[in-house]
């Protein structure tokens, strides 16, 4: 590739790790917006770790007497109808949020990446039948799906990581499936063959390694639609039980309140917002830097 | 171009068949008793027999199975277990408010995205770009009903421009009242969308050796970017056009909660609300529809768009 003879050598050979990290820096230094969303996303991914320290406040301790009260110093963003305070909420809210968005992206992500890639590794037949069903997976309306597999199974944590991964596997496995058919007629890959490996080493040792760099990025895109998706649901009223806070289900109450409190929802929606721009920054940079179609540019 | 219908035809109605029986399969492992949950608590054992049987949920599976799926085929999607009315006449009922809800955003969305798009692949790298891209990542990282909401909050409660609740369109202006929110709401993020997908389209093809050539021989920058560029980018946006259709149908959902409008959105939540089984059996058989249609138009679009496209 000219890429590569376009970037000064190095001096002296380095580790696989160490030119792992290389690209991984090369790739954020590309485009700097990256940078900005990795650190926001950082600081608030520590900020739900560390909740108790971060505010002092319990988020479902009521207080009658300071009931939908705006913004003072008391409480930063004010109180909702059961005078809990809406800054503590938004803190320990982001815990779920994260936690349902990251396990149903990571579970989306490993399935979807095997199916694509055991459908790139065998053609034929296999092939056009799994992609057919994935099509009419990613056709589908997700939220809709969504939706009706909560609404089914019922509103736990586990159910809701479940729809939300499913719905999220079919771009896993398109984005797994091109690369894998591109290795396999690669001559290191026939080496394996000759050296009599089984499909599942060469699948998972050889050739995963080099799809892994536009799987990550992928799913720190689909991070942020599992996000807004877990949101959508906590919406309409299929969000993890109350009095437990995510972002979702404090819009849909506070949406009750909206005309004389608009604190309620903006302060929430605030939150989902950076959360979701932020990934949206750190993925769509890092897809620019390792898209091989827009690299060669002036 | 037959045998290129044909397969997509073929393909359509595999679908189709593959969600009927997925939405069949889904009603059927819902925890609890359909009639016991119509009925209540209070209900006796005859009554519940009774509605067992009026609903056919008495019948055996396999039964039960040909009876939806020749049904839904012809048309009957059965009566809503709450209302009592045909389902398809509730669906009809609400439809022409989700249809000119997302036809009016896909407009707005296009008029907006493409030549927005086309700026900033056009001008790679400068402000134009910056600004486009910042934007349009802004706009897809706004859930629906929180843009929604900040819509609503500005300009019904903020400015009292729009009524809080649309009201039932009787005149223009009540029509114009009801439909300017949301369809703005769900147009910009439409154009967000567009936006992006037109940029990179574009930033690929004006690479091509024929975009050089047409400068070489001389041709205006404008017409070759408006004419011999876009219109090879336009393929895989309509691609993505139809693709989207999916995530503008969740989107919609969401905005006429939020507007409380009418529309499939509202409809399918009250069933969900109401355990309305025989409601969601057909929402889910009629967005099957639409996404099926509109996947198929897409593929026929390429024909008109592209005079290359042999449908092969």
């Amino acid at each position: 590739m000219s890429i590569t003879s376009k970037t000064p050598v190095s001096l002296g050979p380095l580790s696989p790790k160490r030119q792992m990290l290389q690209a991984v820096l090369k790739a954020f230094n590309a485009n700097k917006t990256s940078w900005i969303g990795l650190v926001i996303f950082l600081v608030i991914a520590l900020m739900a770790i560390f909740a108790p320290w971060v505010t002092g406040q319990d988020p479902l301790e009521q207080d009658i007497l300071a009931r939908l009260k705006p913004p003072t110093e008391a409480h930063l963003l004010g109180t909702d109808y059961f005078g809990r305070d809406i800054y503590s909420r938004i803190i320990y809210g982001a815990r779920l949020s994260l936690l349902i968005g990251l396990t149903s992206t990571a579970l989306a992500m490993v399935i979807g990446s095997a199916i694509g890639m055991i459908a790139g590794w065998y053609g034929g037949r296999i092939d056009t039948l799994v992609m057919q069903v994935m099509d009419i997976l990613l056709a589908f309306p997700s939220l809709i799906l969504g939706l009706i597999i909560v609404a089914m199974l019922g509103p736990s944590i586990l159910n809701i990581v479940i729809a939300i991964a499913l719905t999220s596997i079919p771009p896993f496995a398109r984005i797994a499936r091109a690369p894998t058919i591109a290795l396999k007629e690669r001559e290191f890959i026939d080496a394996c063959r000759a050296l009599g490996y089984s499909d599942a080493r060469i699948l998972i040792i050889h050739i995963l390694p080099n799809i892994l760099p536009e799987i990550l990025v992928m799913g720190s895109l689909w991070l942020a639609n599992a996000i807004r998706t877990e949101a959508s649901l906590a919406f309409i009223g299929l969000g993890v039980k109350p009095p437990a806070p995510t972002w979702g289900s404090m819009i849909r109450e506070g949406f009750e309140n909206i005309l004389d409190s608009a604190w309620l929802v903006i302060a929430p929606g605030g939150a989902i917002l950076i959360v979701i721009f932020a990934l949206n920054l750190l993925g769509d940079g890092l897809r620019d830097a390792i898209d091989p179609k827009l690299k060669d540019e002036a | 171009m037959t045998a290129f219908l044909i397969r997509r035809l073929g393909f359509a109605v595999i679908t189709l068949f593959a969600v009927l029986t997925l939405v069949f399969v889904l009603v059927r492992i819902v925890p609890g008793d359909p009639a016991q949950v119509i009925l209540g608590d209070q209900a006796s054992r005859e009554a519940i027999e009774a509605l067992r049987e009026r609903l056919g949920l008495n019948l055996p599976l396999y039964h039960q199975y040909v009876v939806f799926v020749w049904g839904a085929l012809g048309g009957d999607w059965g009566t809503s277990m709450m209302t009592g009315r045909p389902v398809i006449q509730e669906v009809l009922n609400v439809l022409p408010w989700t249809l000119e809800l997302t036809f009016l955003s896909l407009i707005i969305g296009v008029v907006i995205g493409v030549p927005l798009g086309v700026a900033a692949a056009v001008r790679r790298n400068r402000f134009t770009d910056y600004a486009a891209r910042i934007g349009s990542l802004l706009g897809l990282s706004f859930p629906p009903f929180v843009s929604a909401l900040l819509l609503l909050l500005a300009f019904s409660i903020g400015l009292h421009w729009f009524p809080v609740i649309s009201a039932k369109s009787g005149s223009l202006s009540a029509w114009v009242e009801s439909i300017t929110l949301p369809a703005i709401n769900l147009g910009l993020i439409t154009a967000a969308y567009i936006t992006r997908v037109t940029r990179s389209a574009m930033l690929e093809v004006l690479q091509e050796d024929y975009v050089r050539t047409a400068r070489a021989k001389g041709v205006p920058w404008t017409v070759v970017v408006w004419r011999h560029a876009l219109r090879n980018a336009l393929i895989p946006v309509i691609t993505i056009i139809g693709l989207y259709l999916g995530i503008l149908i969740g989107n919609s959902v969401l905005t006429e909660i939020v507007f409380s409008r009418p529309g499939l959105g509202k409809l399918i939540v009250g069933a969900l609300n109401q355990r309305d089984y025989t409601m969601l059996q057909g929402m889910m058989v009629i967005y099957t529809l639409v996404v099926v249609v509109v996947n198929l138009a897409t593929d026929l679009t390429y024909g008109f768009v592209d005079p290359r496209v042999k449908f092969k």
